[in-house]
């Protein structure tokens, strides 16, 4: 499996770390249902059987985090985005 | 028809024309008091201890190949119970008293071999650590051993003992640990159920869920609708897929770990060795093929192959190990997918939805868990209280912050 980073270019899958679903996003530890929401936050997931959005570090490039468009059930990679959009 | 001597003998003398299939092909019936989903060996050992402990008799299992064709039949056969946290320990070992008398219990020879397993230690720390889990297996009455380099040696002296990286200090030994015929396992089970009358439905494909206001009556399936009392999942990797059709979310995501078989080779490995230094286990089956692998590939998955550098890192292990591998071809290697959960435990508990109940997230130790998952799952379907063995196994304890995390690794499934 090679993924695109948007600055190396393609690379071994084996440089990255990978982290997982790249569609959570961290809530609001203030809001009233702040439990609920870490607990889905930090345990819950989709774990789709298709199309995925997830995170990669490339640690033995760049040593950027990179959000890789996948298909779980082909590995096929759809495209790839540098986080915080392009420098 | 009862497996003995006599109709081994019987058999023999006239031809091998009177042995019947092991179990029905069975059509789904409208309804069921037990439906469970999955005819892994999860699954058919659930089916089997609802019917012969619990005395239910209305149960169908119900899988969408053919029974043992996941997880089931892709796994490196290991079973052992050399845990060390009071949650799991004593549901493994209690799946290792399980398993020595499986055959009897079953009438089928499922190959258990107890044969051994040691896992090796590198360094002063991991002695200590191994000193504990040893004496955490024995408090839970498992047989536990600390081996010093000595020991290993007289066991296995073809091991790199002064391999200059990762020296062999001695290891950890259980000596009720060993191996069974994964296949075998799955047709004993469903031999034994079909027996007491549970329905093996293969073939069968749940696509949803039937409803009573918030409640779970049944499953919609490839071949119709299907009442019932109650339905368990045992789906492993498919855990999510399945529980997504009933509104659930699970703390769980699907991995895939490889596994590979060398040629067949003389007698070399009689019992279960894993290397400290990396993540490696081997063994040797009866046919002569070493049986290895190590770690899970570590992104989200559900094709069953993996990538190459997984492949690397298990051969670069396994020669660090006994370097007399070097030269062995590879026969096959394989993928399954793994319902690793949030905290590397499994899950076997009552879901939010009334008449739905959850067996998952075996991780990569599932084949071993086996007699003891069907037990404990039975028993909470029969009668809504967990088994004292599998008090901990909670879905809720990821809320409530109890979790069981033998690695203290945290919520990343790809690191257990």
């Amino acid at each position: 499996m090679r993924i695109p980073c948007p600055y190396c270019g393609a690379r071994d899958a084996s440089e990255f770390a990978y982290l997982g679903d790249a569609t959570l996003t961290r809530p609001d530890p203030a809001a009233p249902d702040a439990d609920e929401a870490f607990h889905a936050y930090v345990y819950l997931r989709d774990n789709p059987a298709g199309a995925h959005s997830e995170w990669w570090y490339h640690s033995g490039g760049c040593r950027r985090w990179v959000k890789v468009a996948r298909d779980t059930t082909s590995h096929a990679i759809a495209g790839a985005e540098l986080a915080g959009g392009a420098r | 028809m009862r497996y003995s001597f006599l109709s081994v003998l019987k058999n023999g003398l006239t031809g091998q024309s009177g042995w019947k299939p092991a179990w029905r092909d069975a059509a789904p019936r409208p309804a069921y008091d037990v439906i469970i989903v999955g005819g892994g060996g999860h699954g058919l050992a659930t089916a089997f201890y609802l019917a012969s402990e619990h005395g239910l008799r209305n149960i169908a299992v119900l899988e969408k190949g053919h029974i043992g064709s996941g997880n089931a039949g892709r796994n490196t056969t290991i079973i052992r119970s050399n845990y060390l946290l009071p949650g799991n320990e004593p549901f493994y070992e209690w799946s290792m008293k399980l398993w020595e008398g499986l055959e009897q219990a079953l009438n089928y020879n499922a190959m258990v071999s107890q044969r051994g397993i040691l896992n090796l230690y590198h360094s002063d720390a991991q002695r200590d650590a191994y000193a504990r889990r040893g004496n955490a297996m024995r408090l839970a009455g498992a047989d536990s051993e600390l081996l010093d380099r000595e020991g290993v040696r007289a066991m296995y002296p073809f091991l790199d003992f002064d391999n200059a990286r990762f020296p062999i200090q001695g290891g950890l030994a259980q000596r009720r640990g060993g191996t069974a015929r994964h296949d075998a396992v799955v047709w004993g089970y469903a031999r034994a159920a079909d027996q007491l009358g549970v329905d093996i439905v293969q073939n069968c494909e749940v696509t949803g869920f039937l409803t009573e206001g918030d409640a779970i009556v049944g499953v919609e399936t490839s071949r119709g609708a299907i009442r019932a009392k109650k339905v368990g999942l045992a789906v492993a990797g498919s855990s999510s897929r399945v529980a997504k059709q009933a509104g659930l979310r699970l703390p769980m995501e699907s991995h895939v770990l490889q596994a590979f078989v060398s040629e067949g080779l003389k007698p070399l490995v009689d019992g279960v060795i894993t290397f400290g230094a990396g993540h490696f286990y081997i063994s040797q089956s009866d046919k002569g093929g070493l049986v290895f692998g190590g770690d899970i590939d570590g992104y989200n998955s559900y094709a069953q192959r993996g990538n190459l550098p997984v492949v690397e890192d298990v051969a670069e292990s396994g020669m660090a190990l006994m370097p007399r591998i070097g030269r062995l071809r590879l026969l096959r290697m394989w993928g399954g997918i793994m319902d690793m959960s949030m905290d590397g435990s499994p899950i076997i508990d009552r879901t939010p939805r009334a008449g739905l109940y959850l067996n998952s997230g075996w991780c990569y130790g599932g084949f071993k868990a086996t007699p003891a998952s069907g037990w404990c799952f039975a028993h909470l379907l029969a009668t809504d209280t967990p088994h004292a063995t599998g008090t901990a196994f909670r879905l809720d304890r990821f809320r409530t912050g109890h979790l069981i995390d033998e690695k203290g690794v945290g919520a990343q499934p790809n690191l257990h």
